[in-house]
C-alpha cells in the first residue's frame, strides 16, 4: 500500500484532462476541486456526506466529494458538472424546470446522468434509490423526477 | 406577437444553472482574502468568565483572534439586542463567542480548537411560557437601553420582545352568548430553513473607506441600512453586492453575517475577510424558524357561524429578537386566518428563551398562526358535528368583510370559497375523509384554508431602470435578488409584454449592487413580482414616452399618435409609417448626419399604497398590501401498528390574480407544499436537558427527500388584483401556510385523536394510538 506524508504531488484526470495538484493527504476531493482547481461548480452543502450537493462522478459513478479523499481519485476518471456540456440530462432540467435556486443542481444532474448511463429506463424504485441521496429544498422533487423521465425518454 | 403573460417561458438562469456556471457568493476568490472561523457556545445560558486565546494566536497563519470585548456594540434588525460576538454572556447554544481570521480556512478552524472558554452556567428558559413566569430570569436585563424601531414594543423588565394586541368588537360578550365554544392549546419547537447554500459574507474596506460587502443575502439594501445604523457608517460608504442566492426562505433576509465580517476586516486593515457558515453553524448559530406555544378559543352559533376568537400566540424568539418580533406582529394582525370573525381578542408575543434565535421563515407568522386556527376549526367541526369543509365555507372571508385589524377587504379579494371547493374536490373529499385499507392501514384526508399578506413597512418600495442596446434589446436593472423563485424571468415577461417584444429581447441584470441598482426594500414577503413588477412596467412606460418624443420629429406627427410595439415605433393609424427601435433608442440620426434624442433610460418606481401602522391598543390599521387566499387538501396513509405513514396527495388551490408564468408559479407552490410537509412531519430541533441542540446536522435534522414527495395537484383561481402587474398577486410563500393544518387534520382523522403538536413523527402518532383515549388500531 502506497504511503503519503506531508505535501505530495499527484496526477488527476478531471473531465478528461490531466491535472497535477499539490495536496495534503487529508484533503478531500471537494476542497481540491473548489480551492485548488477552481472548479466551483461542485458545491459545499454540509461537508458531512448528508446533502449530496458535492456529488461528482468517479469512473462514472456518483460519490460525495466532501467525504472522498483526493488521493482516492488518483488514476480514476473524475467528472464534475464542468465536464458535462449541453447533455440530454441538462437540457431536460432546463425544459422541465428541474431546479430553482440551482445550488443542489450540479450534484443532482451528475447523479441523474450516472443513473441514466446505468439504466435509461429506470423504475420509480431505481430512481428513488439513486436520487434520495441528493437533497433539494426548492422544488419538492416533482420537477426533478419529470426532468429525469424526460431525459430517459429522449435517450431511449 | 403572442402575449408573454400566462406563458411558460424557460428560465433565464437555466443554462448557467444546469452547467454549474452560476457564481454564488462562496464561489468568489478575492485577491488577499482571509478566512474567518467561529468558536461557538457549548452551553445555552451562561456568563463567560474567561477566554484564553494565546495558543490560537500563536498558530502560524493566524492573523487575528477576536472576542466580544473587541467589538463593544449591538446589532439588530428592529431591536438592537445582539453583540457581534457574545460579550460577558451567552444566550443560546451555538452563539458565536470568538472568531479567528487566518490565511486559509483550515488554519482558522485549527486555531478555533485552541481557544478555551470558561462558562458559569445560568438558569435556563426552555419555553415562552416559562419565560413569562413571574420569577423567570431575564435574558436581556438591559432591554430598556436597546434601540428599536417605533413599530416594535419591547417590555423591559420581562422577556417580552414585542406584543401585538388586536381588539375587534366585543369578544367577551360574544363568548357569553355562544352556543358552543372550543379551546385548543398548540405547541411546536423551533426549526431551520435548510437552504442548500450555507450563509456567507465577504467584507473588505477600500483605502478610501468604502465598505464592500458581498453576501448571500435577500436584503442587500437592508444590510446596508442596518450596518449604517448599528455600526455608524454613512450609507453612501457601504456597497452591498448580492449575486444569485442558493435558497433563502427568509433565512437570508435582514442582517446575517455581514456586520461581523465587516468588523473582522476592519480589525485587519480592511483586507477581504470571508465569513462562511458550516452547515452546523448555519442551522444553529445563524437564526432559524421560531417555535410557538399558543392557545385559541373559538365561539360559534349552532349553525356554524364563528362569532368570536380569543387568541394567544407566544413565539419562541430564542436568545435574540431579530425578525421574530415582526413575525409575532404578522401573526397578530392575521390572527384569525381567512375567516370572517366579528369579535376578536388576540395577543401575539415574541418571547426570549435560551433557544437558537429565530428570524423570518417562509410563511412569516402566518404558517404558525394557520396551524393553530385550522386545528381549532377542526375542533369546532367535531363539536358541532359539521363537515370541516362546510364549516370553513360557512365562515370564509370575502370582499366587504373586515380583517382582525378592521381593514375592510376590497374587490381585489380572492375567491376563497372556490379555492376551498376545488382543493376538496382535488382530493375527492366527497368520497369520504377516512377509509380503512386493511386491518392496520388507514387513509385519511384533511383540508385547510390560508391567507397571507406581506409583512412589510408601510413605505416598502421598489424601483427599476431600463436602457437599450444597439440591437434595441432591453436591459432591466432592479434591486430584486434571484433566490430561486425565477424573478428575472417573470420581470422579463412583464417588460416584454409591455413593449410587445419577445422575452429573449429582455436582459435582466442578475447582480444587485446597492450603489448602482435602484432601491428595493427586500426580496421577501412574496411581494417582488408585485412591487418590482409594477416598477418595471412603469420604467417601460417612461421609456416608451421618450421613444415617442424622439420619433415624433422624424415621423412628423404628434407623440400621441405613436405606438411602440414589436420592436417598432409607428403611427397608430398608419402602421406602415414608422421606425425600427434600433433607429431611435440611442438617438435618431437624420440622413444628413444631424442627430436628436440620445440614449433612452426609463425610470420606474412603486411604493406600497395606503398602508398604515397598527394601533398599539387595538391593532386597528392597514398592514396588508394584498392578501393571497387559498386552500389545501392532503391525503395520508398511516400504518396504525407503528405510526409510519406516507403523504399520498397534496393539493393546493390559490387565487393568484393572474398567472404570469404557469410553470414558475406551479414550482413555487409545489416547493412550498414540500417544505410544509417537512415542517409538519419532521423538521424541529431536539434539545437535551440543558437546551443544547441535538440535531444540528442534516443527518439527523431530516428534510423531505426524493421519493417521499406526494402527488402534487396545483390549481389557480384568477380573481384580478387590479393594482398588481397584469392583475397578479404574490404567491411565493402561501403554499406552505396551509400545510401544517391540512396534514395535522388528516393525521388526526387517521388515528382518531386530535393532534395538537408538531412535528407529527411516526413515533408521535404511535404514542397517540397506543395511549388511553386513542382509537385502537384496526
Amino acid at each position: 500500500m502506497k504511503r503519503y506524508q506531508g505535501l505530495c504531488e499527484i496526477g488527476l484526470t478531471i473531465n478528461g484532462r490531466a491535472r497535477r495538484v499539490t495536496l495534503r493527504p487529508a484533503d478531500t476531493l471537494l476542497r481540491t476541486l473548489r480551492d485548488t482547481l477552481g472548479l466551483v461548480g461542485t458545491k459545499m452543502g454540509c461537508e458531512n456526506g448528508d446533502c449530496g450537493a458535492c456529488t461528482v462522478l468517479l469512473d462514472g459513478l456518483p460519490v460525495k466529494s466532501c467525504i472522498t479523499l483526493t488521493l482516492d481519485a488518483e488514476g480514476r476518471e473524475v467528472t464534475t458538472i464542468e465536464g458535462l456540456r449541453d447533455s440530454v440530462i441538462q437540457q431536460a432540467f432546463v425544459e422541465a424546470y428541474g431546479f430553482q435556486c440551482g445550488f443542489c443542481t450540479p450534484g443532482v444532474i451528475l447523479n441523474a446522468y450516472a443513473l441514466l448511463n446505468h439504466d435509461n429506463n429506470p423504475s420509480a424504485e431505481t430512481m428513488r434509490s439513486w436520487m434520495e441521496s441528493n437533497l433539494c429544498r426548492c422544488t419538492g422533487y416533482e420537477p426533478i423526477e419529470n426532468a429525469i423521465k424526460l431525459a430517459a425518454s429522449k435517450l431511449r | 406577437m403572442k402575449s408573454q403573460i400566462g406563458r411558460s417561458v424557460l428560465r433565464k438562469d437555466a443554462p448557467d444553472k444546469v452547467h454549474g456556471r452560476v457564481r454564488y457568493t462562496d464561489d468568489l476568490r478575492l485577491p488577499g482574502m482571509l478566512y474567518a472561523a467561529l468558536l461557538t457556545s457549548t452551553v445555552a445560558h451562561a456568563n463567560i468568565t474567561q477566554i484564553d486565546i494565546e495558543a490560537a494566536l500563536e498558530l502560524q497563519g493566524v492573523q487575528g483572534v477576536f472576542t466580544g470585548k473587541d467589538f463593544p456594540l449591538l446589532v439588530g434588525l428592529y431591536l438592537g439586542d445582539k453583540p457581534a460576538l457574545a460579550r460577558n454572556k451567552v444566550r443560546y447554544y451555538g452563539e458565536p463567542v470568538a472568531a479567528v481570521v487566518a490565511d486559509d480556512e483550515r488554519t482558522a478552524l485549527e486555531a478555533v480548537r485552541l481557544i478555551s472558554v470558561h462558562y458559569e452556567e445560568l438558569p435556563l428558559i426552555r419555553s415562552p411560557r416559562e419565560a413569562l413566569q413571574q420569577d423567570a430570569p431575564l435574558i436581556h436585563p438591559d432591554m430598556a437601553d436597546y434601540v428599536h424601531i417605533p413599530a416594535i414594543l419591547p417590555e423591559p423588565g420581562s422577556n417580552v420582545g414585542h406584543r401585538t394586541r388586536v381588539r375587534k368588537g366585543d369578544a367577551a360578550a360574544a363568548f357569553a352568548q355562544a352556543d358552543v365554544t372550543i379551546e385548543g392549546q398548540y405547541e411546536f419547537p423551533p426549526g431551520d430553513h435548510v437552504a442548500m447554500e450555507p450563509r456567507v459574507a465577504i467584507a473588505e474596506i477600500r483605502s478610501d473607506g468604502q465598505v464592500i460587502i458581498r453576501s448571500s443575502t435577500q436584503s442587500p439594501y437592508g444590510v446596508r441600512a442596518i450596518m449604517s445604523r448599528c455600526l455608524k457608517i454613512p450609507t453612501g460608504k457601504i456597497t452591498v453586492i448580492a449575486g444569485p442566492v442558493g435558497g433563502g426562505f427568509g433565512g437570508k433576509a435582514g442582517i446575517q453575517l455581514e456586520p461581523l465580517a465587516y468588523l473582522l476586516s476592519r480589525s485587519l486593515g480592511g483586507q477581504p475577510v470571508r465569513l462562511a457558515n458550516t452547515r452546523e453553524q448555519d442551522m444553529v448559530t445563524s437564526p432559524g424558524a421560531p417555535g410557538l406555544q399558543s392557545r385559541v378559543r373559538l365561539a360559534a352559533r349552532s349553525d356554524g357561524a364563528i362569532t368570536a376568537a380569543e387568541i394567544e400566540f407566544l413565539f419562541d424568539s430564542g436568545g435574540y429578537a431579530d425578525y421574530a418580533v415582526n413575525v409575532a406582529r404578522a401573526a397578530g394582525y392575521a390572527c384569525t386566518g381567512p375567516y370572517n370573525i366579528p369579535n376578536v381578542s388576540s395577543d401575539s408575543l415574541s418571547v426570549y428563551t435560551n433557544h437558537p434565535f429565530a428570524t423570518a421563515y417562509r410563511g412569516f407568522g402566518h404558517i404558525e398562526m394557520s396551524y393553530c386556527i385550522e386545528r381549532s376549526i377542526d375542533l369546532l367541526a367535531e363539536k358541532l358535528q359539521m363537515d370541516p369543509v362546510e364549516l370553513r365555507a360557512r365562515n370564509v372571508i370575502r370582499a366587504g368583510h373586515a380583517t382582525p385589524t378592521n381593514d375592510v377587504l376590497d374587490d381585489n379579494t380572492g375567491d376563497l370559497e372556490t379555492c376551498l371547493r376545488r382543493a376538496a374536490a382535488a382530493i375527492e373529499w366527497h368520497k369520504g375523509s377516512r377509509r380503512q385499507i386493511n386491518e392496520h392501514t388507514v387513509r385519511a384526508k384533511g383540508v385547510s384554508c390560508y391567507w397571507k399578506a406581506p409583512a412589510i413597512p408601510t413605505f416598502t418600495d421598489a424601483a427599476a431602470t431600463v436602457s437599450f442596446n444597439e440591437d434595441a434589446s432591453v436591459n432591466v436593472v432592479t434591486g430584486a435578488v434571484e433566490i430561486g423563485q425565477g424573478i428575472f424571468t417573470g420581470i422579463a415577461q412583464l417588460a416584454a409584454e409591455r413593449l410587445g417584444i419577445d422575452t429573449e429581447q429582455v436582459h435582466v441584470v442578475d447582480e444587485v449592487i446597492t450603489d448602482r441598482s435602484p432601491h428595493d426594500w427586500t426580496t421577501a414577503a412574496s411581494r417582488t413580482l408585485f412591487m418590482v413588477g409594477r416598477a418595471v412596467l412603469s420604467a417601460i412606460d417612461d421609456a416608451v414616452a421618450q421613444i415617442k418624443r424622439t420619433a415624433a420629429a422624424p415621423l412628423r406627427c404628434p407623440e400621441e399618435d405613436l405606438e411602440v410595439r414589436g420592436g417598432r415605433v409607428y403611427i397608430r393609424d398608419v402602421p406602415a409609417h414608422g421606425l425600427a427601435l434600433e433607429q431611435v433608442v440611442l438617438g435618431y440620426t437624420y440622413p444628413n448626419g444631424n442627430a436628436i434624442g440620445g440614449p433612452i433610460i426609463g425610470r420606474g418606481k412603486y411604493i406600497a399604497r395606503h398602508l398604515s401602522g397598527i394601533d398599539p391598543k387595538t391593532g386597528e390599521g392597514r398592514p396588508g398590501l394584498e392578501w393571497t387566499l387559498g386552500a389545501e387538501g392532503v391525503e395520508v396513509e398511516v400504518d396504525l401498528r407503528d405510526g409510519r405513514y406516507r403523504v399520498l396527495r397534496s393539493a393546493c388551490s390559490m387565487d393568484v390574480g393572474t398567472v404570469i408564468n404557469p410553470q414558475l408559479a406551479r414550482g413555487q407552490v409545489v416547493g412550498a407544499m414540500a417544505m410544509g410537509i417537512g415542517y409538519t412531519t419532521r423538521e424541529a430541533f431536539m434539545f437535551d436537558s440543558r437546551e443544547r441542540v441535538l440535531n444540528q446536522r442534516l443527518r439527523d435534522f431530516k428534510i423531505l427527500r426524493y421519493g417521499e414527495h406526494p402527488e402534487y395537484i396545483v390549481d389557480f383561481v384568477e380573481t384580478p388584483q387590479r393594482d398588481g402587474p397584469y392583475n397578479a398577486r404574490g404567491l411565493g410563500e402561501q403554499g406552505i401556510v396551509g400545510m401544517p393544518g391540512a396534514l395535522a387534520s388528516a393525521f388526526s382523522r387517521a388515528v382518531g385523536v386530535q393532534l395538537l403538536r408538531l412535528p407529527i413523527t411516526p413515533e408521535y402518532l404511535w404514542r397517540q394510538t397506543h395511549s388511553a383515549g386513542g382509537r385502537s388500531a384496526g
